[in-house]
């Protein structure tokens, strides 16, 4: 019975909400075009500025990760700040209340941050020689619960930052110290991934990106009214 | 000045038996930008038949109290309380008890006007079948014709026709509209007026406007203008 209007009222509407994003997305490619020119535009810089040099695993790991945190930043703030440039923030705040907008919201940041990592990951793994995977399972756990973590983090402050003036700046500045303790954990397992470590060893890592997205999403979920109406 | 008992319309017996019992109460409602007074004690009571005109000069504060009123902006003081079929409804739950049209409000317009209505319809979870509404609303509004193109190719008359039509799909027991008439041509002005008319017989009808021929569809208005001295003046327009 709760179950069933807890459906009806949160997650049908968060549904049609992502449905409603990813097509304006589609349509619009506002936050895909810019992050498919980041990625190519990040990835020919480090290539050029390698070149034969080799350099050691983890700092190849710790770039990786740079390369999807200002990926992100270029890209992932769309969901909301495409909503107050069009103005169409009022028409949303009119038909659908604020918990299925953020449900909403993070499922579409979720799958296009989830996406973007996949297509980094896999051009950095052809084209970086000397990226080496050798714990496959670890590597993609920790980009798809990586993705989560940067999903639920940059929902929130780019609901934050919409309503600001100076959005572009705002949001990796505001992104950073927030995502910063998650970041360090993705080097890490990343760097185990490399390494050719158990997965046993890696645990400690995703119990730490489980528990930070539970907590960005458990506040974010309790905050975003705020944000959201005036 | 609270309004105790604005004018009804009599309701006729068969439009009883379709009608839901709706209240707007509006109780103190004050707000204040940046330390400067929009308005301050503005109280009244409306039910279903019932409408209310808002009127008062640039600045007055038209617009905002129809914003607060639809829960797009808060107030500094007071409330709004909305009761349907004598329940009271939750303030998160009002958007499903109200339709608001205003020149500022904005469409997808990366869509067209008939899946701009379906994404609303699905947003809201409504049910029953919404695109034979959608359909009739879009031919209601004379848009019917260019329900496939993208909103952006819209004339700014026809993005209001649009916005009517996305406010009517869930049959809003209350209605508010700010400046109703505006972007629209004279067509577009009867088929409003006409729609004016008949949620005041179904339900609660609010404006804010300061066109004289809209005043004549409503029976009650409240002037902003005196917010200063004797807080809201209010008088039944003759």
């Amino acid at each position: 019975m709760y179950l069933r209007i807890a459906v009806k009222s949160l997650f049908v509407p968060s549904y049609h909400i992502f449905l409603k994003d990813s097509r304006s997305e589609l349509r619009t490619r506002y936050a895909l075009n810019a992050l498919f020119m980041f990625v190519v535009t990040a990835l020919s810089v480090i290539l050029f500025s390698l070149g034969s040099e080799s350099v050691s695993h983890d700092v190849l790991a710790g770039m990786l990760w740079v390369i999807i945190f200002f990926s992100s930043m270029s890209g992932l703030s769309r969901a909301f700040v495409a909503e107050e440039e069009r103005g169409t923030v009022a028409t949303l705040q009119l038909i659908a209340r604020p918990a299925p907008v953020y449900v909403g919201k993070l499922l579409f940041n979720f799958v296009l941050t989830l996406s973007l990592n996949i297509v980094i990951s896999l051009l950095y793994i052809l084209f970086i020689t000397n990226f080496v995977v050798l714990s496959p399972t670890i590597f993609w756990t920790t980009i798809v619960l990586g993705s989560c973590a940067i999903a639920s983090s940059s929902t929130i402050i780019a609901a934050i930052i919409a309503k600001a003036n100076t959005k572009g700046t705002l949001y990796p500045v505001l992104s950073f110290p927030v995502m910063l303790p998650m970041l360090i954990t993705v080097i890490k397992a990343t760097q185990l991934s490399i390494e050719g470590a158990f997965f046993s060893e890696a645990l400690g890592e995703f119990q730490i990106l489980v528990s930070y997205t539970v907590v960005i999403v458990a506040v974010s979920a309790v905050l975003f009214e705020f944000v959201w109406k005036d | 000045m609270r309004l105790a008992s604005p004018l009804r319309w009599p309701p006729r017996p068969d439009e009883r038996a379709l009608m839901k019992q709706v209240t707007l109460s509006v109780d103190s409602l004050s707000k204040v930008f940046n330390r400067r007074t929009i308005f301050e004690e503005v109280s009244f009571t409306l039910q279903e038949q019932e409408s209310l005109a808002v009127t008062g000069r640039n600045g007055s504060g038209k617009s905002t109290l129809a914003k607060i009123l639809c829960g797009l902006l808060s107030s500094n003081a007071g409330y709004v309380r909305c009761s349907v079929e004598g329940k009271e409804i939750p303030s998160e739950n009002m958007f499903q008890h109200v339709g608001f049209v205003a020149p500022y409000l904005n469409m997808y317009e990366e869509f067209s006007g008939k899946e701009n209505l379906r994404i609303i319809s699905n947003i809201r979870n409504l049910a029953g079948d919404t695109a034979a509404e959608a359909q009739k609303l879009l031919k209601e509004f004379g848009i019917f014709e260019r329900r496939n193109d993208d909103v952006r190719t819209y004339s700014s008359g026809m993005k209001q026709r649009l916005k009517y039509a996305a406010a009517l799909l869930h049959h809003p027991e209350i209605l508010i509209l700010d400046e109703p008439t505006a972007n629209l041509d004279q067509e577009g002005i009867d088929v409003v007026r006409k729609r004016m008319k008949a949620q005041t017989a179904e339900g609660i009808l609010l404006i804010a406007t300061n066109e004289r021929e809209d005043l004549e569809y409503v029976r009650v208005f409240i002037d902003l203008d005196g917010r200063k001295t004797s807080q809201v003046t209010s008088q039944v327009y003759p």
